[in-house]
């Protein structure tokens, strides 16, 4: 398992090489990138600030990841989780996930996914081409897909 | 008895400090028990908690809910639901 909180980007394709290796035991790996979108809900945006408590989020995500090989029989999993500016287009999140076979690596990532977004604490503020800036605020149906787990 | 407390988002720009250390008066037992007696330190406190249940906390860097004991607690943060991801 590979947990990282960091503020520089990240090379997805690196990172699953890496994960892989030289093993020939893993069937499947399912690779999530969540970025930096240029609009919320038609809103235009130039910038997304995330603030993290970071003593707490490693552990956090561990604890999360931990969860996922309790439900998933996953051979190896990798989250990293950015923090500070990013403008459309950035990487904010990495997710991967490698099993045997692809059911467990899909269903795996989607709940890493959605339990990142309800229990990772992690904070975004948004601020729009007209330069007004406010905090997003979480959504109802990011707690209901974590909680169809 | 004296505990780090963090605020995070929201939060902290209402109190307008991401972190202090408080003494832990006797009758605080519960990380809702602190929230009302924080909320007896300022208007800027009322503010930040104004809405009950909405901001979450965090024991020693672990997610508690509003009867979880402080009493033993180094550190406590306060922040909004999380909107990472």
């Amino acid at each position: 398992m590979t947990v990282r909180i960091q503020t520089e980007d990240f090379d997805a394709a690196a990172e699953v090489a890496r994960l892989r290796g030289r093993r020939t035991d893993i069937g499947a790996i399912v690779t999530f990138t969540g970025i930096c979108r240029d609009n919320d809900d038609g809103r235009a945006l130039a910038a997304l600030t995330l603030e993290t408590y970071a003593d707490m989020a490693v552990a956090e995500i561990e604890r999360i990841v931990e969860e996922a090989k309790r439900r998933w029989p996953l051979h190896d999993a990798l989250v990293i989780h950015r923090y500070g500016l990013m403008r459309p287009g950035d990487d904010i999140v990495l997710v991967v996930t490698a099993s045997a076979h692809r059911e467990a690596a899909f269903r795996a990532a989607a709940f890493l996914m959605d339990y990142l977004k309800t229990r990772a604490p992690f904070w975004k503020s948004e601020e729009t081409s007209a330069g007004e800036r406010s905090w997003v605020t979480a959504k109802d149906s990011d707690d209901a897909a974590a909680a169809r787990w | 008895m004296t505990v780090k407390l963090k605020y995070f988002a929201w939060v902290r720009e209402r109190i307008g400090t991401p972190e202090e250390e408080i003494v832990l008066p006797p009758d605080v037992v519960t990380v809702a028990d602190l929230i009302q007696h924080l909320k007896t330190r300022g208007e800027e406190y009322v503010y930040a908690f104004e809405n009950d249940g909405i901001v979450r906390a965090a024991v020693d860097q672990r997610h508690a809910a509003a009867g979880a004991d402080v009493r033993a607690a180094r550190e406590v943060a306060f922040f909004p639901p999380m909107t990472g991801g």
